[in-house]
């Protein structure tokens, strides 16, 4: 079934934010951020701006009505700075106007002074000074310090990726329209309904229950929309609550890339320890993630990257420490795989390490430490693994030994051009790591006209659940398609939603339907069974039609609702899913807080030109864990979306703040994102159908996230290039592998020689993009 | 008073003549298919079509409505989405549709747009390819693969069409509505331009060409700005060759570069120059005197004509000058130019038989993207003498430069190894790059050098490759 959204997508009618028609009377807000990344307001002046052409009010921090505080997980963020600023683009003050323009020019106008205080960038240098979010955590198998002295080879080093911009193509932004008795309706560009409602909540003083969030789609979240779509519905509703009129802001490029957090960038160390058959024994592991000025989604994002330290890998001593730093940047947030990515470029780093020093290719590394079934992961469950069957059949089906014998070829025939490949095993956990999260619901309304519409906390951002929950009402009544709605994600409708996120939405929403579904289903055969005078578990339902025994009988779909309706019998259902099973004790850092694991490998390979530095994807080819997809158009979609997001963020989008904690990438010029050229030239993408049982709906396993991870691939195929190109180099383990990065490790003697100095002191400093 | 063709309806407007298209064409029409995502050109999703009439042919090119005045779209088709919509899906978007090439469908209008405007082009000189005329369209959701597909399945269905019969076919195959073959007769009786200037009262006005550098820049001010428009001024278009002069407009635009038989000729290469320059849709805004005028250090087609040493023609309107292009540039977007002053042509001599000639850009991302480091050379090489040789380089100082000592230096010279060592160590002390958001000083420096490799490499037979890049 494809996407049912396309029909509108490709027609251009499709609803988002910006284009909800507005209200007469609507206002537009524009937001003044800070300038400095860390200092004490000595001056705001607002006057000019006031008496600026069409503003109706200027908010900050005074006109608060409920309290200065919208941090989630910890309440220590801000909506308006108060006295102190502590990064560049914090919201000191919002003007209102009555044009979008007016608004904007009316912001210039604003003039504050800010005493400077210290910027910290750098997570290592926040850990230094005790700037910890959140006290560290250690996740613990085995012993590592018995272990090293077991150990024939160990190796240290260090790790680090740059963070990634979201750049959903729509904008963040609000629209808060008021209603009697001073109700609030919100429409959000959010995956997280619930979480705005409670920061309007908290913003405004009004209760959870005069506030209504519409979502109808967004144009992209990738995270970026789970915490951080928060702020500008919390504005924008402060100015309706205090206004009385409908507020609309839609940030602007350059606003919303300088105003909002992203990936959180990483810095780690490693040490990793193996015996002569390439058995890893031990490994250590402590990341520094750079947090940003705020906690927001930081210390989730730090707790997965601990459960996906030693990724598809059983390593019975393991030890991995995180600290969550506080620096001067705009608060780092969710992103597609949440910490899992950063967690798992560290242990394929020091898998290269080895591999590197040993002189041994890192796959066979790899393959000797795979995951099998009932093996135990660092958090103490006993997976269910699928990664030796993932490798081996992208191993052979792909014909990875040819495919290393032509690269040998290809390399020992050209000089200007070196190819290398890599592969990436992945292991990613299903359910949000916060066990309570982990529940859905969904609002079933049968039609006496035999039409369904279906409500759920599920939010529509391109990654087709609206498809998928359409499927679930579809196919278990047994009804056309055309008769079932998706309806907008509303917390009138739908309340305490869990975000969209950690790929469980389908999972955790769709089971939800199905059991709304379920029990009206009961609730109409048990009427068939009346009429047709059988047993209710004789009557079935199959393409509108109703069954008996098996027979076909001459009630229909229609006329059952209508009788059903007409014996006084609910045609609705609110149905409440819960993840069973999953549970997680953090006193002790153990559980099985996963409902399920999804596996894949992938083998990467590139081809870089050695004169310029830049480089070419030329394909990626992988085994993908679907359990049994249940719409192979949408799925194959994730995998080839997440893959080449994941590809982006380990080769060309870079993230440059300079010193001052100012983002000098703060446009769509800067900051490059992949287009249709710099994609792989070919992905390939092979089921692997299990029969086995598994929590996700319909046994269609969770896709959204773990196709990100396989483009971490990415970064070591180009790193084995430039070994192809001079085996001696060995080059940082630092994403992404900028053009830059790859030309400036080709060519070291070169470096030294315009500057005099040695240049593993330039290129093998990660911290070197902060200008 | 701004008079065009939206889709099939007549506008006829008072607003601003600075104001942006796409904010006309969203909060002033309603038109919402078409959506924002950057204001700069460079994520596609505000594309829309211009239809002209050009030589008496109807043609039509995909621009971003973002960076395009209302003054541009005067006397022209202008389509969005909504007016490729018909009952139904048109083929373009059933192939969208069946392939799941939409997932958010925020890009999806801007995708359809561009395909649109690749389905209603004759095939010229310079032969586009589907996934070419989407190039200037970022999806962040699907990684291309299923928009790939869907493009190769409409590359498919245009295989049938006969020479000369764009818009019969598009309409004859449901990929178009019917509307489009009135089109032509509709614009028939639009004058083009009445764009010369708003400024009446003698105010020093901007001068605006494809708007594609000032609108990134000032999209906030310049709507209500006086603002003389050059794009289709008849006296600044066309692209001539005299003798072996070729000389062209200021307006032209590279897209017109792209499809001159006469650079077709004289630039084997061109294309693969040509397809390092931004995108589709920039390429038919940006015009060559709006790229040398911005000034900016890395200006693509700057830095290739520095390189031809093309001089430029000055004009107030009154009297007119000539300055060799290599003088325009004082300091950082200073220029050796007055306020009332426009570029009205720019003339070289065409690459002869003993020429040789090389462009060379890196940036982050090998395409729509601003060059981290640019360059280009012109050799005279005759019986394995260098007779002259012009270099320019972009990104590595704070305006294009022409190499003019390294120049000096490969007067009859034979190309070798030590030569290019030698070579690069002179263009090393003519430049002076700083660090910023493209790359480090250091990386510009170390770039350069292998650019300038680059442009001998691709001169010389592939045995020699070896030698050249240990230089």
């Amino acid at each position: 079934m494809k996407n049912i959204d396309s029909y509108t997508h490709t027609r251009g009618e499709s609803v988002y934010l910006d284009d909800i028609p507005v209200i007469g009377g609507t206002l537009y807000a524009a937001c003044f951020d800070s300038p400095v990344a860390h200092g004490r307001i000595t001056s705001l002046d607002l006057r000019a701006a006031e008496n600026s052409h069409g503003v109706v009010k200027i908010l900050t921090h005074k006109d608060i009505t409920g309290i200065n505080q919208i941090g989630g997980i910890i309440p220590d963020e801000e909506l308006f700075a108060e006295g102190l600023v502590h990064f560049c683009g914090m919201p000191i003050a919002l003007v209102i106007a009555e044009t979008d323009h007016q608004a904007r020019a009316a912001v210039k106008k604003i003039k504050v002074e800010i005493e400077p205080l210290h910027i910290i960038t750098d997570p290592r240098e926040a850990a230094d000074k005790g700037e910890l979010i959140v006290p560290p955590r250690t996740f613990k198998i085995g012993d590592c310090d018995t272990a090293w002295s077991k150990c024939d080879y160990v190796f240290e080093g260090r790790a680090d990726t740059n963070g990634q911009e979201h750049l959903y193509i729509e904008t963040q932004g609000a629209y808060t329209v008021p209603g009697e008795n001073g109700v609030i309706k919100i429409y959000s560009s959010t995956q997280a309904p619930t979480a705005v409602q409670r920061a309007v909540s908290k913003a405004t003083g009004l209760p959870m229950h005069m506030l209504e969030v519409d979502v109808t789609r967004l144009g992209g979240g990738f995270g970026g929309k789970e915490d951080q779509a928060n702020t500008w519905a919390a504005l924008c509703a402060l100015a309706t609550h205090i206004l009385k009129r409908p507020v609309k802001y839609s940030l602007s490029r350059m606003e919303d890339i300088r105003m909002t957090g992203k990936r959180h960038p990483y810095s780690s160390d490693f040490k990793i320890g193996l015996n002569k058959d390439l058995q890893i024994i031990a490994y250590e592991v402590c990341f520094y993630q750079n947090a940003g000025a705020s906690a927001d989604l930081s210390p989730a994002v730090m707790e997965r990257t601990l459960f996906h330290a030693t990724n598809s890998y059983f390593i019975p001593n393991a030890t991995a420490t995180a600290y969550s730093c506080r620096t001067n940047l705009p608060s780092n947030t969710a992103f597609r795989g949440f910490g899992g990515p950063q967690g798992m470029f560290v242990i394929e780093a020091a898998i290269a390490k080895a591999a590197d020093e040993l002189g041994v290719d890192a796959m066979e590394i790899q393959q000797k430490n795979l995951l099998k079934t009932g093996d135990e992961v660092l958090y103490g469950q006993k997976v269910v693994s699928e990664a030796n069957e993932c490798w081996n059949k992208a191993s052979s089906l792909f014909k990875i030994d040819s495919i290393k014998a032509s690269i040998t070829d290809f390399n020992a025939q050209n000089d200007l051009y070196k190819k290398g490949m890599a592969l990436m095993p992945v292991c990613f956990g299903i359910s949000f790591t916060n066990t309570m999260m982990n529940q859905g619901r969904a609002l079933v309304h049968v039609y006496t006209d035999g039409t369904v519409a279906v409500s759920t906390g599920a939010i529509e951002m391109g990654q087709g659940v609206s498809t998928k929950i359409l499927q679930v009402v579809a196919q278990t009544f047994s009804i056309d398609p055309a008769k079932v709605k998706v309806n907008s994600t509303n917390t009138y409708r739908i309340a305490n939603t869990s975000p969209s996120a950690a790929s469980a939405t389908a999972d955790l929403n769709g089971k939800a339907t199905l059991i709304a579904c379920t029990a009206i289903l009961g609730r109409l055969k048990k009427i068939a069974a009346n009429q047709l005078n059988v047993e209710e578990s004789a009557i079935e339902i199959r393409e509108e039609a109703v069954y008996a025994n098996g027979i076909k009988t001459a009630l229909d779909w229609k006329s059952l609702v209508l009788a059903t309706y007409a014996q006084r019998i609910s045609l609705s259902e609110h149905g409440h899913y819960s993840t069973p099973g999953i549970y997680f004790d953090k006193t002790v850092e153990k559980g099985h807080p996963f409902a399920y694991h999804v596996y894949g490998t992938a083998v990467i390979t590139v081809t870089v030109d050695c004169l310029r530095g830049i480089y070419e994807i030329d394909a990626v080819k992988l085994v993908h864990d679907f359990g049994s997809s249940m719409n192979p158009v949408i799925d194959l979609g994730q995998i080839e979306g997440g893959l080449v997001q994941g590809i982006g963020w380990m080769t060309l989008e870079e993230l440059v703040y300079d010193k001052e904690g100012r983002l000098r990438s703060n446009a769509l010029s800067t900051y490059k994102v992949p287009d249709i050229y710099s994609v792989p030239k070919e992905i390939v993408v092979e089921y692997l159908e299990t029969q086995q049982d598994n929590l996700a709906i319909f046994r269609s396993k969770a896709v959204g996230e773990p196709p990100l991870m396989y483009g971490i691939g990415a970064f070591f195929a180009l790193r084995n290039a430039i070994r192809n190109f001079d085996p001696k180099l060995k080059p940082a383990f630092d994403a992404p592998m900028t053009p830059e990065k790859v030309l400036m490790n080709l060519y070291p003697e070169k470096i030294a020689a315009l500057t005099g100095s040695p240049a593993t002191e330039i290129i093998n400093e990660p911290a070197k993009i902060m200008l | 008073m701004i008079q065009f063709i939206l889709n099939q309806k007549e506008i006829s407007t008072g607003l601003p003549k600075g104001m942006l298209l796409l904010d006309f064409i969203r909060y002033h029409q309603r038109l919402t298919g078409t959506k924002i995502g950057c204001r700069e050109g460079d994520c596609g999703a505000c594309t829309v079509l211009t239809g002209e009439l050009k030589n008496g042919e109807l043609v039509y090119r995909s621009v971003t409505s973002c960076l395009m005045p209302l003054a541009n779209a005067q006397g022209k088709h202008i389509v969005t989405v909504e007016g490729v919509n018909m009952g139904g899906l048109n083929f373009i978007q059933q192939c969208f549709s069946d392939q799941g090439a939409t997932q958010c469908g925020f890009c999806t209008p801007g995708f359809i747009v561009s395909m649109a405007g690749y389905c209603l082009r004759e095939t010229s000189v310079y032969d586009q390819s589907g996934v070419d005329a989407v190039n200037g369209n970022i999806c962040r959701c699907t990684g291309y693969k299923s928009i790939e597909r869907a493009v190769a399945n409409i590359e498919e269905k245009l295989n049938e069409r006969t020479k000369g019969n764009a818009i019969n076919f598009a309409i004859e195959n449901n990929i178009l509505p019917a509307y489009f073959s009135t089109i032509k007769e509709r614009l028939a009786v639009y004058h083009l331009p009445v764009n010369g200037t708003g400024n009446q009262q003698g105010n020093p006005a901007k001068f605006l060409g494809g708007g594609t550098d000032l609108y990134v820049q000032q999209h906030d001010t310049l709507p209500e700005e006086e603002i003389d428009f050059l794009l289709d001024k008849n006296n600044l278009k066309g692209i001539e060759q005299s003798g072996n002069r070729c000389i062209l407009g200021a307006s032209v635009t590279v897209t017109d570069i792209l499809e001159s038989p006469i650079f077709q000729q004289y630039f084997p290469a061109l294309n693969k120059h040509i397809k390092l320059v931004s995108s589709t849709q920039i390429r038919n805004m940006a015009t060559v005197a709006g790229n040398i005028i911005n000034g900016s250090p890395i200006g693509d087609l700057t830095i290739f004509f520095l390189a031809l040493d093309a001089h430029i023609l000055l004009s107030d309107g009154i009297t007119a000058r000539e300055l060799p292009l290599r003088k325009l540039f004082k300091g950082y977007k200073a220029l050796n130019k007055t306020a009332d002053e426009y570029i009205d042509k720019i003339y070289f001599e065409l690459p002869g038989p003993n020429s040789h000639f090389n462009f060379e850009k890196v940036c982050k991302r090998t395409h729509l993207d601003i060059a981290t480091v640019n360059s280009a050379i012109h050799l005279i090489i005759e019986d394995d003498i260098i007779l002259s040789g012009f270099i320019s380089a972009g990104g590595v100082g704070p305006v294009p430069i022409f190499l003019e000592n390294s120049a000096a230096f490969l007067k009859r010279k034979q190309v070798s190894p030590e030569m290019i060592t030698s070579l690069i160590d002179i263009a090393q002390s003519e430049i002076s790059p700083i660090s910023d958001a493209r790359g480090t000083a250091m990386y510009k420096r170390l770039l350069l050098g292998q650019l300038i490799k680059a442009h001998f490499i691709s001169l010389v037979p592939k045995e020699h490759f070896k030698d050249l890049m240990n230089a």
